[in-house]
C-alpha cells in the first residue's frame, strides 16, 4: 500500500490521546479506536479522484494542524440561550469544543425510560448498550473521517428510549463552539437506540460563539428498532470560518419510521453525510433538508438510502439557496436490493442560485436490482422568476422584499415539513432574516 | 393643477422589436380613459410600461406623472406612488399567501407614505370589507398567490389588490379576457365602487363588452403602437359594429 499524506499533528495528537483518555473506557473500545486510526493512515483524507468527493475538496481542511480542542468553561448560560428550544422542560445536552459541560446542560422532562447521557458516562453506566452498537451501525472501513472520528470518540451524547417509551417532548444536544477554539478539532460521537415501539425526536445543534478557525467531525449513529419513530434534526450553524463534516447513519427495523431533517448555514465548508438501511420490511425513511450558504462558503450533502427489504417507503426533499461565490453539493443515492420488491421511493433537489458566481453539482443516483418498485427522482436548478419579482414590486414591494419573499417562498414547503414548531419557526425567522442584504 | 399623466412621444421595444411608436396621452383626475386596439397594437406594452417592466425599454419620449418623471421611478416606486397595474395575466406565487403578500405592499406604501405599519390583525379588518366588494371568500387569502386560482378568480383577486392599495392611476390589462358575463359585472363593479374624483382609470380592453359596465370618457384606439384615433365612449361602439379594420393603415 502507497503511503497517503496526512498531518503529523493527527499522529501527535492520537499518541497523546490514546495515553490520557484510552483508559477511561473498556478495552473494545481502546482497540476499536487503535484499529480507526490505523485504518485512517491507509485511507488518508479522500481527495476529488474519490467518487464521493468528486466536488468537494477537503484540501483546506487536509493542510492545516488541527489539535484537538480543550475544555472551556467561558460559555455562559446567557450566551447559549438564543441556540436553545423549548420553555426549559426540552432535556438539553450541552457540550463545549466536544466536552460535556454538566453545568449548561438540562434534565428536562423525560419520562422513565428515557436516557440521556454524555458517552464518558455511559462509557461506565451503559456498556453492554454501547458495545452492542456503537461502531456497528456506521464503518469506517472506507470513510476516512468516521475511522478518524473513531479513532478519537471520547464525548458526545447517548440517548436510549426504552421499548414502547414516548418521549413527547425533543431531547436537544448542543455542540458549541467557544471562541477559544482557533486550530482546535473535536470528533463529537452521538449514539442513539429506539428500541421496539419507541418515539422520539432528537435534534443536534452544531453553533458558535465566535468567528474562529476550528474542525468539526462528527458522527451519530442511530438504531431504530421494529415499530419505532425516530425524529433526527441536524442543525448546522458553525462559525463561517469552521469545517464541518458530519455523518448520521441510520439502521432501521420492520415497521420502524426513521425522520431526518438537515439544515445547514454555517461553515466555510461542511460534509453532511445522511445514511440509512431500510433493514426490515415495512418501514420508512424521510430525509428532507435544506442548505443556505453565501459568500466563499461550500455546503455538501451526500445522503443514501439503502432498500433492503420489500414494501418500504422513503421521501426525500432537499432544497439549496445559494448566493454570493458559494458552492453546492447534493448526491442522493438511493439503492434498491433484488429483494425489496414494492419500494416506493421519491427523491428530489431543488436548488435556487441567487447570484451569478453562484455554483451547484446536484446528482440524484438510483439504481435499482428489484422489478416491482415505483422510484421517481429529479433535480432542479432555477433562479428567482423576474415575472413574480416584477408583479411584487408592482403592488409596492421594494426589490430586496421581493427578493426575500420569493426566496423564503422556495424555501417555504420543505421548513413546513419540520413538525417541531419551535425549530421550524426559527429556520423561518432564519431563513426570512439571511438574504435582506443585495 | 398639472395633468395626472401625460405620455408624450413614447417609443418602447422588446428585445429588438419595437412596439411602442410615438404615443402621446393626457389623463386627467376623474377621467376614465379606454385603449382599445387590435392584438399586437401595443396596448399591453403600453400598460406594462406605465408599470416599469424592466423587460421593455423605452427609446423615446417621456411619462411625466403628477409633476414627475416616471421612468425614472422604479417599479415599486410607481406602486407607492399611487400607480396600479392590473395585470392581464396575474402571475403565481407559490409559498407566498395571498394576506401576507398584500399586507407587505400595504405596509411598504404606507411606509414610504411615512405612515406606521398596520398590525396583522387590523390588516385583515380592512380586507375583509375589500373581499366583499369582489365576491372572495376569506379562505383565498390563506392561499398561495393566485395558485390554483380559475381564471376569474384571478383577475377578482387584482381588482381586491387594486381595492386594498387604493392607486391613484388604475391601469386595468384586459382585465375582462376570459371572464364569463358574470364575472365581467362583479370585476365592473368592483372597478366602478373604487373611482374617485382625484382618481383615474386607463382600461385596456379588446372588446367593446366591459365598457358596457365601466362606461370611459375617452376611448383611444392603438393600430401599430400609434394612437390612430380618440373619441368618446361611442368610439368604441363604433369598433364593436365595424370592427378595426377601417381605422388601420394599408398593407405596405
Amino acid at each position: 500500500m502507497t503511503a497517503v499524506a496526512y498531518p503529523m499533528a493527527y499522529q501527535e495528537e492520537f499518541g497523546a490521546f490514546a495515553k490520557d483518555e484510552g483508559d477511561a473506557s473498556p478495552s473494545w473500545a481502546t482497540d476499536m479506536r487503535r484499529a480507526a486510526f490505523e485504518r485512517f493512515e491507509q485511507l488518508g483524507f479522500p481527495t476529488p479522484r474519490d467518487e464521493d468527493w468528486h466536488f468537494t475538496s477537503v484540501a483546506q481542511i487536509t493542510e492545516q494542524d488541527f489539535r484537538l480542542a480543550q475544555p472551556s468553561s467561558s460559555v455562559s448560560d446567557e450566551r447559549l440561550t438564543p441556540f436553545r428550544f423549548g420553555d426549559g422542560d426540552w432535556c438539553t445536552i450541552v457540550f463545549v469544543n466536544g466536552r460535556f459541560a454538566p453545568d449548561l446542560s438540562r434534565a428536562g422532562a423525560l419520562p422513565s425510560g428515557a436516557r440521556v447521557v454524555d458517552l464518558a458516562t455511559a462509557w461506565r453506566e451503559d456498556g453492554t448498550l454501547l458495545e452492542r452498537h456503537l461502531g456497528r451501525v456506521t464503518s469506517f472501513d472506507s470513510a476516512a473521517f468516521t475511522a478518524l472520528n473513531t479513532a478519537f470518540m471520547y464525548d458526545g451524547a447517548f440517548i436510549h428510549i426504552a421499548k414502547n417509551v414516548n418521549v413527547a417532548l425533543p431531547i436537544h444536544i448542543v455542540y458549541v463552539a467557544d471562541g477559544t477554539t482557533a486550530k482546535s478539532m473535536q470528533h463529537p460521537r452521538n449514539l442513539i437506540v429506539a428500541d421496539a415501539n419507541a418515539k422520539a425526536t432528537v435534534i443536534e445543534s452544531y453553533v458558535s460563539l465566535g468567528s474562529a478557525t476550528y474542525f468539526t467531525n462528527a458522527v451519530t449513529e442511530v438504531v431504530v428498532a421494529d415499530g419505532a419513530t425516530l425524529s433526527h434534526l441536524k442543525l448546522q450553524r458553525e462559525s463561517e470560518r469552521a469545517f464541518h463534516v458530519g455523518t448520521v447513519e441510520a439502521t432501521q427495523g420492520r415497521d420502524s419510521h426513521f425522520v431526518s431533517f438537515s439544515y445547514a448555514e454555517g461553515a466555510a465548508l461542511s460534509r453532511t453525510n445522511i445514511y440509512t438501511t431500510l433493514a426490515g420490511a415495512g418501514c420508512g425513511a424521510t430525509l428532507n433538508g435544506l442548505y443556505m450558504v453565501d459568500g466563499e462558503q461550500h455546503v455538501d450533502h451526500q445522503t443514501q438510502i439503502v432498500h433492503a427489504e420489500p414494501n418500504c417507503f422513503s421521501r426525500e426533499v432537499y432544497k439549496g439557496i445559494l448566493d454570493g461565490a458559494s458552492h453546492g453539493v447534493f448526491n442522493g443515492k438511493v439503492y434498491v436490493h433484488p429483494v425489496a420488491q414494492k419500494t416506493d421511493g421519491k427523491q428530489s433537489n431543488n436548488n435556487l442560485l441567487l447570484s451569478e458566481r453562484a455554483r451547484i453539482d446536484t446528482k440524484p443516483q438510483l439504481e435499482i436490482f428489484a422489478d416491482d418498485v415505483k422510484c421517481t427522482h429529479g433535480a432542479t436548478i432555477g433562479r428567482l422568476d423576474e415575472l413574480a419579482l416584477f408583479y411584487m414590486k408592482s403592488r409596492g414591494i421594494s426589490a430586496e422584499n421581493a427578493r426575500r419573499l420569493l426566496t423564503y417562498a422556495f424555501a417555504a414547503d420543505v421548513l413546513e415539513t419540520i413538525e417541531v414548531t419551535e425549530v421550524r419557526e426559527e429556520l423561518e425567522r432564519a431563513t426570512l432574516a439571511r438574504f435582506t442584504e443585495e | 393643477m398639472t395633468n395626472m399623466l401625460e405620455i408624450s412621444n413614447l417609443h418602447a421595444k422588446v428585445g429588438d422589436r419595437e412596439i411602442l411608436r410615438g404615443i402621446s396621452l393626457i389623463v386627467n383626475r376623474g377621467e376614465v380613459h379606454a385603449v382599445m386596439g387590435p392584438n399586437g397594437s401595443g396596448k399591453s406594452t403600453l400598460a406594462q410600461v406605465l408599470a416599469g417592466n424592466p423587460a421593455y425599454e423605452v427609446t423615446a419620449g417621456s411619462i411625466t406623472y403628477d409633476g414627475n418623471d416616471l421612468l425614472e421611478m422604479q417599479p415599486e416606486e410607481r406602486a407607492q406612488a399611487g400607480v396600479f397595474l392590473a395585470f392581464q395575466y396575474p402571475v403565481e406565487i407559490p409559498g407566498v399567501s395571498n394576506a401576507y403578500f398584500l399586507r407587505s405592499a400595504y405596509n411598504e406604501i404606507r411606509r414610504a407614505k411615512g405612515l406606521e405599519e398596520i398590525d396583522p390583525m387590523d390588516f385583515l379588518d380592512i380586507v375583509e370589507k375589500k373581499l366583499e366588494l369582489v365576491d372572495m371568500s376569506a379562505a383565498m387569502l390563506e392561499r398561495s398567490v393566485n395558485m390554483g386560482f380559475s381564471g376569474g378568480e384571478k383577475k377578482r383577486n387584482e381588482i381586491m389588490q387594486m381595492a386594498v392599495l387604493e392607486p391613484k392611476l388604475a391601469v386595468l390589462d384586459e382585465t375582462d379576457s376570459g371572464l364569463d358575463i358574470d364575472a365581467l359585472k362583479i370585476v365592473a363593479a368592483g372597478v366602478n365602487a373604487l373611482k374617485r374624483p382625484d382618481s383615474a382609470t386607463i382600461v385596456v380592453t379588446h372588446y367593446q363588452r366591459l365598457l358596457n359596465y365601466i362606461v370611459p370618457d375617452f376611448v383611444h384606439v392603438l393600430a401599430n403602437g400609434r394612437i390612430v384615433k380618440s373619441g368618446g365612449k361611442e368610439l368604441a361602439l363604433e369598433l364593436e359594429e365595424r370592427g378595426y379594420d377601417w381605422l388601420l393603415e394599408p398593407a405596405a
